[in-house]
């Protein structure tokens, strides 16, 4: 008996797991699309680099000056010793780019999540979460002493019928949703959220991680795309995905905002992010503004995975977007399939329960604007042979159960 | 994709006004699981009922629509027994918010 036996469960799955070889390790990184895997050129098919900017030569050569000139780490918070200069231009620049008065950095995306949801709302307060919510939604909403109440996924119905049910209680209520959902690719219906913010009186917050740089006319997220931007009182994001760094940030027109700074022990207590990666995120911010031709690839990219895949029968989530989650019937499958990807030269993201929603079993991928479309095309055959293999195609999809 | 279908059967099936709590979580357990279903305040709803952690968070919220209620996340994290679980059911509808 260890401290640890009480997750014994957990421990038996991750044991299974690790039989299987899934967690896998990348020995060199090639490019934003190929790396070295078990000593095989493999395509990346799963980093969530929407934009293919972790090999910019230009952020690359600003992360590289900023570390030479300013050191490789800050050793300290925001709120000491690590508030630099670069700091509160990246804060300015993002702003500017979401069109806001004020922006709040933070050394990650999840502790963005965590830190910003525990302060807008506390004892008294009413969190009204998607319920297939990112882990660091909920997680912020348990740091918080908010009233979490979950809503159907995607349902602004059962949202405004949650919000009436409180009609005539105290406190604020705030409303969360992501720009677009991280396992199977799918959007929020922000419209018609907004529009249930507007006549329940809520405060509106959409997590543009998995949008930014990918939704919008100028990339600005799924708020811009559906034409809400001004119903969205916060949005929240990552530099980890289409900016190719780390960090987080959140983004409002709230006159105090700033008093974020002095409450939100997420961004308080902890180190501040790197000086390389602040140069390298502001770079790739202005990449994302002055380029929009990735995007243009990064969509067209994502119609040829998505149709690809459909065309042959395999079942795909229900939009396309960059995100292209191919459903499997069962685990053991799944793992199979995910490991024959592999073997044949395609990493891409295994997701089993309880990571995804109802329980489905899915291949995540996520293409980038830096793919070719000859690699599509080369995964594109690869996922054929494989679904052959495994009676996964067109007469064999009703075998197969629609998870999807 | 993420259809419930049986949760609709389980607002239409079942009359509010006639029976118990206890009553009705036991035709709402039956309607979501499919089978019959031998309950007491002490049954385990994870460990007797053998339900995942999904399944609970979609059998709540049949709970939920049935009663017109919400139960918060914190109160759904305490439910263990379906004794918990009339618990709350009747507090959330009786007004009392713990």
């Amino acid at each position: 008996m260890t401290i640890l036996a009480k997750h014994s469960a957990q421990w038996l799955v991750y044991k299974a797991l690790r039989e299987h070889d899934v967690n896998v390790k990348i020995d060199s990184v090639l490019s934003p699309t190929e790396g070295l895997i078990h000593g095989r050129k493999t395509i990346l098919l799963g980093t969530n680099n929407y934009l293919g900017l972790t090999f910019d030569p230009d952020c690359i050569e600003k992360a590289v000056d900023a570390t030479r000139r300013q050191g490789t780490g800050t050793t300290g918070s925001r709120m000491a010793n690590g508030n630099y200069d670069g700091h509160n231009k990246l804060e300015e620049a993002v702003a500017k780019f979401y069109g806001r008065e004020h922006a709040m950095v933070f050394s990650t995306g999840y502790q963005a999540n965590l830190g910003v949801l525990s302060t807008l709302v506390g004892r008294g307060d009413h969190l009204m979460l998607d319920a297939d919510s990112h882990a660091s939604i909920y997680d912020g909403s348990r740091l918080g002493g908010a009233e979490v109440i979950r809503f159907r996924h995607n349902s602004p119905d059962d949202l405004y019928k949650r919000l009436r049910r409180l009609e005539g209680a105290p406190g604020d209520r705030l409303i969360v949703v992501e720009g677009i959902y991280s396992m199977l690719g799918d959007t929020s219906p922000l419209k018609e959220i907004a529009a249930v913010k507007r006549e329940t009186g809520a405060y509106l917050l959409v997590d543009e991680a998995h949008s930014m740089g990918v939704l919008g006319e100028t990339g600005r997220g799924l708020a811009e795309a559906a034409g809400v931007e001004a119903d969205v009182d916060f949005i929240v994001g990552t530099f980890s995905k289409s900016l190719g760094s780390v960090g987080g940030f959140c983004v409002s027109d709230s006159p105090d905002f700033d008093v974020l700074r002095m409450i939100c022990r997420p961004y308080m207590f902890t180190a501040s992010l790197p000086p390389g990666v602040v140069a390298s995120t502001l770079e790739a911010l202005i990449k994302l503004q002055a380029e929009p031709e990735l995007r243009a690839n990064l969509i067209r990219n994502a119609h040829h995975l998505y149709d690809g895949l459909g065309a042959m029968g395999f079942q795909t989530g229900p939009e396309v977007n960059p995100i292209v989650a191919v459903a499997m019937p069962d685990r053991e499958t799944a793992v199979m399939a995910w490991k024959m990807l592999l073997e044949a030269g395609v990493y891409l993201n295994l997701a089993i329960p309880p990571a995804t929603p109802t329980s489905v079993c899915l291949l995540r991928t996520s293409v980038s604007a830096a793919h070719t479309p000859q690699q599509i095309d080369t995964v594109l055959d690869i996922f054929a042979h494989v679904g052959r293999q495994l009676g996964l195609l067109s007469a064999d999809r009703r075998r197969a159960g629609g998870a999807v | 994709m993420r259809q419930t279908p049986q949760l609709a059967l389980v607002e239409n099936k079942v009359d509010a006004s006639e029976k118990s709590v206890r009553d009705d979580i036991s035709s709402i357990f039956e309607q979501v699981l499919g089978h019959p279903v031998k309950i007491t305040d002490g049954t385990d709803i994870v460990e007797d009922l053998g339900m995942d952690s999904l399944g609970v968070m979609n059998f709540v919220m049949a709970i939920e629509d049935f009663y017109d209620i919400s139960i918060p996340l914190d109160r759904i994290a305490q439910i263990q027994t379906v004794g918990d679980l009339i618990h709350a059911v009747d507090d959330l509808r009786s007004g009392n918010p713990s």
